[in-house]
């Protein structure tokens, strides 16, 4: 019925520094608010989360910093505060709310900020994994077997207490290796805003840059599946 | 800016309030109290509203209208399960219900009108000046649907709804405002028919909501009803006698139910009486606190699911909360704050009248808005998921529970079909993977233009607004035109019918305006005696002594007559100050002429 389109195009560079502002026409220098007619100005829509909140592309992130500038924001586009103001300002009051309580929400969450990253840097849609990590391949196919005999069985009798403790393990395990994926995730964090600060334009750098992308990607989606498969268990045995 | 004033329209009672000089305060009408039972009555001499149409309840049962609340938004289907308990009669007309009052038959929003009305009236008369504009807090947990009945109702009475806001975030503000409190807090709000839990996050002014949960269905009603239920079954095994065939003394349960519960607060044991009809004579039972709470501890225990949950959502744990906060009447009960004390380990606030808190904040919020206080800003979230309905009937969610508003979701739209002209679209709010299982907002029709299946690219964007309430636009993404869309509310009223309603209230109107004649001439009446009065102090020696005297007369004559209830007799003794005082008035003039004169140089006179 429908699905997202993305915006790949790499138009941020240029996008505030050529706009005007939307009530004088005047050549917009400020950032959020006309520098002549102090009107506030509509967030433009190829402008990243990242340079909104006016944080460097970076994955390792002060989330102290991140609700600091929120709030400044907030209060800055808030319609609370443009109540007694046209309707024009009304409705870019409105939006930029709603696209900064967006931007904050991915930003805040290490996950989402990584997934959208990878989507800023390689204009990727979500991979969306249907067959089990390699490593995990055998663990999961046992894993569905018994959930698939545990839905089957009497939920009294010995038998499904027995594939009842059994799934509380595999629980348990899984839940363990998500910790791993993200402890993985992290240190990729760390190579990426390494090699970012480097600012080297050399060509092992363009291949470090693709290697952390597709790390990234990879264990993104691995750790997706695998939440999946852990939310499936966690309501088959609640 | 004209005066915003900030209204708590509750299941039992409303309240209105505004901002003086910083701090909120409630209204009360004369030698009344601020309180008004959110109860509407038809009698021979029309509508009336608050403690006298409460009176009818057991004089009239069948007209008077209680807890309409609860039917905001709402289908007849949604709530057949407490039909019975309900002397008036419901209809459904469009997925609207429909109250029978006497011949005619009106929406819950223009029910809820009639009370706002009275609240207005009220602050009018307070203010002396005409209010057209209010904040309204609704549950935290009120879906769309109820959101939108609500902003209706204010239309009907004539108010410009400039906010919807949450009763527990209301409650927060004005916490905020006294104590100036830092971290997180929890705010538990029992009202009469609803409950709701906010966890907040306050820092430097921020009021961030970080999650919240309820129950629209659960409130101080439901625990009346309990322990009238346990009279009735009384009633019937000693006497074999069933008043449910009786709804004066049905109503008449109900109340002294409440009233035994309230008691039970302060006191171990109480009795509740009650007359039995046919000459049976009078029914009383002692009740003690142990057997209230025993009856009650069920539905306490339902509060306590969602409060773990909005704490679970916040992402932290019940003793990461630094403060909880009691707000709405059914907090009073010691059971209550026993649960939510053991919940939570903290000794839970209530320093703030907990009926009066969320008017309170609304006027807090009512200030905000009109610029007067800066350093205060609430953000508020969404109770509920939004989505459509995708293949299968399963919902395919936009916007998640808990997400800070305003917030908005673009969904990008196409065809199947070589020149399909429309995609119809099924607009969910709730929790549940089956569209069948959520609430069903809206359905449209987005037009397309006729092309090959998959080129039509619409863009349809989803936005919820500051009050909670969705509004949706679309564009076609290859014209650039957007395209205006017809939402039609699956339980709510529509444009053409809110209209309507706004013009019925006027004929309404038509009946108040005596009424409305008379807090009109008190009002100038009493403007006229404060500038007569000052007039006097100021000029009074500027006059003869004789002269002096007729005002005063004039001035004790208005005074009584304004005690009365005459319009015409306050307006003729209004007449008759300005006659009197003309001479005064004359003589200030000259006197404020000369006083001006004197200080200048002649020069500046004739130059100007």
């Amino acid at each position: 019925m429908s699905g997202h389109i993305h915006n790949t195009d790499d138009r941020r560079e240029l996008q505030m520094a050529r706009s005007m502002c939307w009530h004088c026409q005047s050549e917009m220098a400020g950032e959020y608010f006309c520098d002549r007619c102090v009107k506030v100005q509509p967030v433009s829509k190829d402008l990243d989360y990242f340079t909104c909140f006016g944080l460097p592309r970076r994955l390792a992130l002060d989330p102290q910093t991140l609700e600091t500038k929120f709030y400044e924001l907030s209060r800055a586009f808030h319609p609370d505060f443009y109540q007694n103001k046209s309707d024009a300002e009304q409705t870019i009051s409105l939006g930029n709310s709603a696209m900064l309580n967006t931007a904050y929400r991915t930003l805040r969450d290490p996950i989402q900020r990584a997934e959208y990253l990878l989507d800023l840097e390689a204009g990727s849609v979500k991979d969306i994994r249907t067959t089990p990590p390699a490593d995990l391949f055998e663990e999961i196919l046992e894993l569905q077997d018994t959930l698939d005999e545990f839905r089957a069985s009497d939920r009294a009798s010995e038998s499904a207490s027995t594939l009842r403790t059994k799934l509380h393990a595999d629980r348990a395990t899984l839940e363990q290796r998500q910790r791993d994926m993200e402890a993985q995730l992290l240190q990729l964090f760390s190579r990426w805003d390494a090699l970012q600060d480097r600012g080297e334009a050399t060509e092992q750098a363009r291949a470090e840059r693709g290697r952390i992308l597709k790390e990234m990607r990879d264990i993104l989606s691995n750790r997706t599946y695998v939440k999946n498969i852990v939310n499936d268990l966690v309501a088959t045995i609640a | 800016m004209s005066r915003i004033v900030g209204i708590d329209l509750g299941t039992t009672n409303s309240l209105v309030a505004y901002m003086d000089h910083g701090t909120p305060r409630v209204i009360a009408a004369r030698h009344e109290r601020a309180m008004v039972p959110s109860v509407v009555a038809l009698t021979d001499n029309g509508l009336i509203v608050g403690d006298p149409a409460k009176e009818h309840l057991t004089r009239n049962p069948e007209r008077t209208v209680y807890s309409v609340k609860r039917f905001m938004g709402k289908s007849l289907a949604d709530v057949q399960g407490e039909l019975a308990y309900f002397p008036y009669t419901l209809t459904e007309k469009g997925g609207v219900i429909r109250i029978q009052l006497g011949e005619k038959s009106y929406s819950p929003p223009q029910i809820s009108a009639m009370i706002l009305k009275e609240l207005k009236l009220r602050a009018e008369a307070f203010l002396g000046e005409s209010i057209t504009k209010a904040v309204i807090t609704v549950p935290a947990y009120f879906n769309d649907s109820q959101r939108q009945a609500t902003k209706d109702a204010g239309m009907i009475a004539g108010l410009e709804v400039l906010r919807i806001i949450n009763e527990p975030t209301a409650a927060s503000l004005a916490y905020g405002l006294q104590e100036k409190t830092q971290g997180t807090i929890a705010v538990y709000d029992l009202g009469g028919g609803t409950f709701d839990i906010s966890i907040l996050k306050l820092k430097n002014g921020i009021f961030e909501v970080l999650a919240t949960n309820g129950d629209t269905h659960l409130g101080g009603d439901d625990f009346d009803q309990l322990i009238a239920d346990l009279l009735l079954t009384e009633i019937r095994t000693q006497y074999g006698l069933d008043l449910s065939t009786y709804p004066e003394h049905m109503q008449a349960v109900r109340l002294e139910a409440e009233r035994a519960k309230i008691r039970l607060s302060d006191e171990l044991k109480t009795t509740a009486s009650l007359d039995l009809p046919d000459g049976k004579g009078r029914f009383t039972r002692e009740l003690t606190r142990d057997r209230l709470d025993g009856l009650c501890t069920a539905l306490v225990e339902r509060t306590l699911g969602p409060c773990r949950l909005a704490v679970k959502d916040s992402g932290l744990a019940p003793g990461d909360i630094d403060e909880v906060v009691l707000v709405g009447g059914s907090t009073r009960m010691p059971l209550v704050r026993q649960r939510v004390q053991a919940l939570f380990g903290k000794q839970p606030h209530c320093e703030l009248n907990p009926d009066e808190v969320v008017a309170l904040g609304a006027a807090v919020q009512a200030d905000i808005l009109s610029g007067g206080t800066t350093d205060m800003l609430l953000l508020d979230v969404t109770p509920l998921s939004l989505g459509i309905e995708t293949m299968g009937g399963v919902m395919s969610s936009l916007i998640r529970r808990n997400t800070t508003i305003p917030a908005s979701a673009k969904e990008m739209f196409t065809t199947y079909v070589d020149g399909q002209t429309g995609v119809d679209i099924h607009i969910l709010q709730g929790e549940r993977e089956l569209a069948k299982d959520n609430r069903s907002l809206a359905r449209f029709r987005l037009k397309v233009p006729p092309l090959p299946a998959g080129v039509p690219r619409i863009e349809v964007t989803f936005l919820i607004d500051a009050n909670g309430i969705l509004n949706v636009t679309a564009k076609d993404m290859r014209t650039g035109e957007t395209q205006s869309i017809e939402v039609k509310p699956s339980y709510g009223l529509s444009d053409q019918e809110v209209e309507r309603m706004i013009e019925d209230s006027f004929k309404f109107a038509a009946d108040d305006v005596s009424a409305r004649k008379l807090i009109e001439a008190r009002l100038d009446a009493g403007a006229l005696i404060a500038t007569t009065e000052k007039s006097l102090a100021d000029g009074g020696h500027l006059i003869a002594r004789g002269e002096v005297d007729v005002i005063r007369t004039a001035l004790s004559a208005l005074a009584t007559a304004k005690d009365g209830n005459d319009p015409r007799a306050i307006r003729a003794r209004m007449a008759d100050i300005e006659q009197a005082a003309k001479g005064l008035t004359v003589a200030m003039l000259d006197d404020s002429l000369k006083q001006g004169l004197q200080g200048k140089k002649v020069s500046d006179v004739t130059q100007s």
